[in-house]
């Protein structure tokens, strides 16, 4: 294989890195993490001329090489490290026409590692709009750089940033400016100290708290006469350098950059006079909270409604295609509804990925924070603390991840310890086929129906508790830390249909075979303990009902002898030894061994039920219809019933039923004491309230 | 008293003043926030936090403690 030119995007938040890679890559990308760490890492391929080819890093926004997240960490350990396997080539700094000040101060930094770079000046389309007019070549000169003017929006320029990447070896590798000069004495010594290393290099190891490989760290250690002595002394100097850059920056600007005021015009001004308006700011978050409800709920219900017919169908399909044994049971009672149980969630999770992501692209997230700040201190939370927490109604875990920028800690270990709270996507399988089951399917007004609301109203439970136990958590918890908090507002922008497209593919793909395949493992242990038994009972099946029930016609005969098994069954009994716990809260054995196979993931459970309710069962029918036909054998009625389901809504609004929520909170929080904490306080809870609330209904 | 960013009004304008607070984070620096600079308060939630700055071009928000740590000159 031919070598491979390595490539990494860096620039700041917002720039259009992403864009800038989905144009480069097309669908030829894939994402993973950091090793240890959970950083998003995407990388792919890019086809260059005559079969040159370039391996892209897209890597996380970062404002400066001075570190303040995790995030950031990555970029300045990668850039660092040149026996990294993706050290690059050439870096390429992606920066956004119109905040080109504050973007090249990141680039003159990544210019003084000395590693080939290209500037890309992104969103070129925005120029006339802004009345901005660039002197590429004097900028090229100033910044000791090759420059590519692209749009990634109208797909312009990205050729020409090709051709800069396949002629890298051309590229300049000096710095541009000498932001070291304002202590010549202390970098003349270091200089002499270290002869062979770059100056910027050895000042970063010396400023900067992340994990350098090997040699870097142990040739400053020895030095310690470099060690600046105290953090106000560190702040001071990286001020001044922060100065002596932006005075370099100015002064080509200056020169380099014409904006003609008047030329400009924007809608952001107008925009934010209503979107973070007092009153209009917070009635429209509202109404674009409403209405992703909707969605989730009654628009994908038509899409879902087919996935369950054709389950139902293919599974019978099967049944009557091949020939009858175990192994065709396995399939058509096992595998088929217990993939079908997680298939039919893809509407509802793409819609809700679809509309994160739209807010995400056009700019308005950053307003919700902006709103929500104060509300949320009230409650020991930041307003970034909300994106976690919108985050949270699809996926607990980049929920959890999501929480890296905010800056103070407590805030942080607040917000990872509460977002399980909030409604992720698998509860609502769960939610759903209850509320089906139990609330009834009634209109109010001519939007919204009793379904709906009782969905919203299940959302609002989930997000109150979650910022009620933060409060609570706030009193209790005493952290002490520097609490700071700054938040770009990015200008509003038409979201991207690709980057909406492949966001919400990505992230639905990671979400379906993740869960996919602790459900398909579950299904398949809970089908073999459903379809063998412990003692005779279970074999002897027919000729017990048989001689028990003679005068029975022998459809009703089949029935009973299927329910007579699965009661005889491994899980039969499995289930019947938790009843007496469960009982309270007016579940069957059968929702007992729902509830302990969900212990591992919450969205097991219907897939649990389909496969417990299609054991033993010839008719095609789907699993909602076999639900409500059970019956509760102590009172006669249905068992779905109001009581009931209101306690199992509330039981999984509560419980902390996620193996991988609780192994994402252990590591970011570095304890096991954290997230055994979440575990125990949330089941607690799940328990007492679904027992009072039952107590009360029945 | 000194005048901070805190006490601007909406569509006020100011140049930064000497820095020396240590409670100034180095990023809200590396985002434009420096002695000379122009500030323009734009919106400010209520009850004044955070309030929603344009800094030397960039557009951010801050909360009020940071921004009474800022002194400014109005202009
Ligand atoms: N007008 C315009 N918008 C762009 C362009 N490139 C990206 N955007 C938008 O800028 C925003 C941020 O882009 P993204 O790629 O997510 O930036 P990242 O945070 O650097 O990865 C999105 O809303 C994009 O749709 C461009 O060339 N022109
Ligand atoms: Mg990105």
């Amino acid at each position: 294989m031919a070598k491979q030119i390595k490539v990494s995007l860096i620039g700041n938040p917002n720039t259009g890195k992403t864009s800038v890679f989905n144009l480069l890559t097309g669908l030829n990308q894939q994402v993973g993490n950091y090793p240890g760490i959970t950083v998003e890492k995407k990388e792919g391929i890019c086809k260059l001329s005559r079969g040159v080819k370039a391996h892209i890093l897209d890597l996380p926004g970062t404002y400066s090489l001075n570190a303040s997240s995790v995030d950031e960490n990555v970029v300045i350990e990668l850039l660092l490290n040149k026996k990294d396997k993706d050290f690059p080539d050439v870096a390429v700094v992606v920066s956004d026409v119109e905040n080109l000040k504050r973007n090249l101060l990141l680039f003159t930094q990544i210019k003084d590692l000395e590693i080939p770079t290209i500037l890309v000046i992104n969103m070129a389309d925005r120029m006339n709009r802004k009345g901005i007019t660039l002197d590429i070549p004097l900028l090229e000169k100033e910044l000791n750089t090759k420059i590519a003017l692209v749009s990634a929006r109208k797909k312009e320029g990205i050729d020409e940033l090709k051709k800069l990447i396949e002629s890298h070896a051309l590229l300049p590798k000096t710095p541009c400016v000498d932001a070291l000069s304002f202590a010549p004495d202390y970098f003349d010594r270091l200089k002499k100290t270290f002869p062979n290393q770059s100056l910027y290099k050895l000042w970063l190891v010396i400023t900067q708290d992340v994990n350098f490989r090997k040699f870097d760290k142990q040739q400053v250690d020895i030095a310690p006469d470099f060690k600046i002595k105290s953090e106000s002394e560190l702040k001071r100097l990286q001020q001044k350098e922060t100065i002596k850059r932006y005075q370099f920056i100015n002064d080509v600007l200056k020169r380099g950059l014409i904006v003609d005021e008047k030329a400009a015009t924007g809608m952001r001004a107008k925009l934010d006079r209503v979107l973070t308006h007092k009153f209009w700011g917070y009635f429209i978050f509202f109404m674009i909270l409403l209405l992703i409800f909707q969605a989730i709920y009654d628009w994908s219900s038509y899409p879902m409604d087919m996935i369950d017919e054709a389950f139902a169908w293919l599974s019978e399909a099967t049944k009557s295609a091949l020939p009858a044994g175990p192994f065709v049971d396995l399939i058509t009672e096992g595998i088929i509804p217990g993939l079908g149980g997680i298939v039919i969630f893809i509407p509802q999770i793409a819609f809700l990925f679809l509309f994160i992501s739209i807010l995400e692209e056009s700019g308005y997230m950053s307003r919700v924070v902006f709103l929500m700040d104060r509300v949320m201190r009230r409650f020991g939370l930041s307003g970034k603390s909300v994106v976690p927490l919108v985050s949270g109604t699809a996926c607990a875990i980049p929920a959890v991840m999501a929480t890296r920028n905010i800056e103070n800690w407590k805030e942080r270990l607040i917000t990872i310890l509460v977002v399980p709270f909030t409604t992720c996507a698998a509860r609502l399988p769960v939610y759903l086929i209850i509320i089906a089951l139990v609330i009834p399917d009634e209109k109010v007004g001519w939007i919204f129906s009793y379904q709906s609301l009782t969905l919203m109203f299940l959302y609002f439970l989930g997000f109150g508790t979650a910022v009620g136990s933060a409060w609570l958590l706030n009193k209790i918890l005493k952290i002490k830390s520097k609490s700071y908090f700054v938040i770009e507002m990015p200008g509003y922008k038409i979201p991207l249909f690709k980057n909406v497209v492949i966001n919400v593919v990505e992230k639905t793909k990671a979400f379906v075979f993740g869960a996919g395949k602790i459900i398909l493992a579950i299904s398949i242990i809970l089908w073999v303990l459903a379809s063998f038994g412990p003692n005779e009972n279970f074999n002897n099946a027919e000729e017990i009902i048989a001689t028990e029930y003679v005068d029975l016609s022998e459809e009703e005969q089949e029935n009973k002898i299927a329910s007579y098994k699965l009661e005889h069954s491994f899980i039969g009994y499995a289930g019947k030894a938790i009843e007496p716990i469960v009982a309270p809260l007016g579940y069957d054995w059968k929702i007992g061994i729902g509830i302990i196979s969900s212990f591992a993931a919450r969205e097991v459970f219907v897939g649990t039920l389909a496969t417990i309710y299609s054991v033993g069962s010839d008719e095609e029918e789907t699993i909602k219809n076999r639900m409500a036909a059970e019956i509760n054998p102590k009172t006669g009625g249905p068992l779905f019933n109001f009581a009931s389901g209101i306690s199992l809504l509330l039981f999984y609004a509560f419980a902390m039923q996620c193996m991988s929520t609780l192994a994402i909170v252990k590591r970011e929080t570095n304890s096991w004491k954290w997230p055994m904490a979440q575990l125990i306080f949330m089941s607690a809870l799940a328990y007492g309230v679904a027992l009072i609330v039952y107590q009360i209904l029945k | 008293m000194k005048t901070t960013i805190a006490n601007l009004k909406r569509g006020q304008r100011a140049l930064i003043k000497e820095i020396t607070s240590d409670v100034i984070p180095l990023k809200l620096l590396e985002m434009g926030c420096l002695p000379g600079n122009e500030v323009q308060l734009l919106q400010a939630a209520p009850f004044q936090c955070p309030i929603y700055l344009n800094v030397n071009g960039s557009h951010l928000a801050i909360r009020k403690e940071i921004a009474s740590q800022i002194e400014v000159q109005i202009i």
